[in-house]
């Protein structure tokens, strides 16, 4: 007779391990592969040079490959710039949504609508408001004289960026904000009733009460945020794919480019590993600094 | 405090409901200054788009893909994220952390030898081409929304079925599944908005029109001398109204999915 523990055990083990193995077939293997063909000279378009082995040789081209660096920084600032004001903007708006005592079913619908839209249809959008003369952000601004007849957001290196950024933001704030609406709700109200018996002010309340008490949350939202913003790929394709030049590609984009377009699957791959040791870099960076604020708690 | 939300909702709205006028504005209009109420209706891209375009096929496709993989995901993924939340066994937060951890992956750093495994089986622009690649993020998402959600479940009623001497898998299978149902269709609904929102895969890993799906058809919309604006955009409004639906019916469903997977770790 086997014991109800071992029992549990034993099916504890059959429920996940169909999980498991698609994880490990899809996922864990192919993951190890890319770094396998990173290692190798792979031309699709010349199969007769064969896939011979290079050792570390792609990784180096990439460390002196100008279009590769600027991509890598490329990607670093957007994420620096955009995580934060989506941060600062889903608090505002969590807090808007969270004191709508009539209507938030209605806010909360709205603002689930951006979230929930294909990127590819916000980049389609916004490129459309943006778009040459007839563009509905072109024609006020011009309307006022704060933009020049003939300008072009998508011909400049730093302008193309702006509707990049603003789909990004547009589309991202509402996610943070239903993170931080559900952290707002679990705070308990009469903190609020005693701080203000203690005469604190509304703003008071928010920087003593509110934030810190959202803190896990804003953790977790920015380290969501923050990997998605270094993978950056849909965005920049369908707005400017990585135009005027490439100033506004970013890194995923440049692998995309020497992979399916270049057909160098050595090389391609080896830009896909600096993608992800970027995003595994910034996470365990991520859990240290959680950690270490955790242990101040205590 | 009503005028700012008016404010916010707007600046959330407005991109939307400019893409649904702009969609059924006529291509001349739409390149003189455009105006904020539409003036007259035009139902001429969205003919364009279904006669001449035949939009249907990466509706289809999108359909058949999303679908697919939602139907496939889920029991694995109830399973094993019922084991995760319930049982005891070793390297259950070593496996939620790499659940989470794959979840987080950045898709192109898995297309190389992705496209090359498809190639090799002959899966190149085919549906089971796009299900198996989708199975990287739907999996651990679903696992992940899952567990959050097995957690809040009352214990008392399986294990009472359990001292009764049912199996921990009939106690899973009646008494916990159908009472789950809320969880199911919740990690469905976001599964499935997912796989319909896929784009990266889905342009590498279909050849020709007859697989695109949704995005990656309206993405590579090409006019003869510039984009065609109108029929790009009724376009995005179709691919958008499947979501506005979910949404508006499962907003509670979607938002406690969100919350459950992000907020309890």
């Amino acid at each position: 007779m086997v014991s109800f523990e071992t029992r549990e055990r034993r099916t504890a083990v059959a429920f996940v391990t169909p999980a498991i193995t698609v994880i490990a077939m899809v996922a864990l293997v192919p993951i190890a592969l890319t770094f396998w063909e990173a290692l190798h000279s792979h031309d699709l378009r010349l199969p007769w040079l064969g896939r011979p082995f290079v050792g570390f040789d792609n990784f180096a081209e990439a460390a002196g490959d100008g279009r590769f660096q600027a991509a890598f920084v490329r990607t670093i600032v957007f994420a620096l710039v955009t995580v934060p004001i989506e941060i600062a903007c889903g608090v505002a708006l969590a807090l808007v949504m969270h004191s709508a005592i009539r209507g938030r079913a209605f806010v909360r619908a709205a603002a689930l609508l951006p979230w929930a839209v294909p990127t590819v249809v916000a980049a389609l959008v916004w490129r459309f408001m943006f778009d040459g003369q007839a563009g509905v952000v072109n024609v006020p601004l011009r309307a006022v004289g704060m933009m020049e007849a003939g300008f072009d957001w998508f011909v400049g290196p730093l302008t193309a960026w702006v509707p990049i950024a603003l789909a990004d933001i547009w589309k991202s704030t509402p996610f943070v904000a239903v993170l931080v609406l559900a952290g707002l709700q679990t705070i308990d109200t009469s903190l609020y009733e005693a701080a203000a018996m203690d005469g604190a002010g509304r703003v008071r309340q928010f920087f003593t009460i509110t934030l810190p008490l959202l803190r896990p949350v804003l953790v977790v939202a920015t380290a969501f945020r923050a990997l998605d913003a270094l993978r950056l790929f849909d965005l920049a394709y369908v707005l400017t794919g990585g135009g005027p030049g490439s100033s506004t590609e970013p890194l995923s984009l440049y692998a995309f480019i020497a992979l399916l377009q270049r057909l160098r699957f050595g090389y391609g791959s080896a830009i896909s590993i600096a993608v992800f040791l970027l995003t595994l870099g910034f996470a365990l960076l991520w859990v240290r600094a959680l950690g270490r604020t955790l242990e101040g708690d205590r | 405090m009503i005028a700012v939300r008016a404010v916010i909702v707007g600046a959330l709205l407005f991109p939307l409901y400019w893409m649904l006028v702009a969609s059924f504005t006529t291509e001349a209009r739409l390149f003189e200054a455009p105006s904020l109420v539409p003036t007259a209706i035009s139902l001429e891209h969205y003919r364009a788009l279904f006669d001449t375009r035949d939009f249907l096929v990466p509706v289809r496709n999108s359909l058949v893909v999303a679908g697919f993989t939602t139907i496939f995901v889920i029991p694995i993924a109830a399973l094993c994220a019922y084991a995760l939340a319930r049982m005891p066994f070793r390297g259950k937060r070593l496996l939620l952390a790499l659940v989470l951890a794959v979840s987080m992956f950045p898709q192109i750093s898995i297309v190389a030898p992705l496209y090359l495994g498809l190639r090799t089986l002959g899966l190149l622009n085919t549906y089971p081409g796009l299900v198996l690649p989708y199975l990287t993020f739907s999996m651990p998402l679903a696992i992940w929304l899952l567990t959050g959600f097995f957690r809040h479940f009352p214990r008392e009623l399986e294990e009472a079925a359990m001292l009764d001497g049912a199996s921990r898998f009939r106690a899973l299978r009646e008494i916990v599944l159908p009472l789950a149902a809320p969880g199911l269709a919740s990690t469905a609904i976001l599964t499935f908005l997912y796989c319909w929102n896929e784009f990266l895969f889905a342009l590498s890993f279909t050849l020709g029109p007859e697989r695109y799906t949704v995005p990656v058809a309206i993405a590579l919309f090409r006019g003869r001398y510039q984009v065609p604006w109108g029929e790009v955009l009724a376009g995005a409004i179709v691919a958008t109204i499947p979501v506005v639906i979910l949404v508006l019916v499962f907003q509670r469903h979607i938002v406690a999915g969100l919350t459950a997977g992000a907020t309890k770790g």
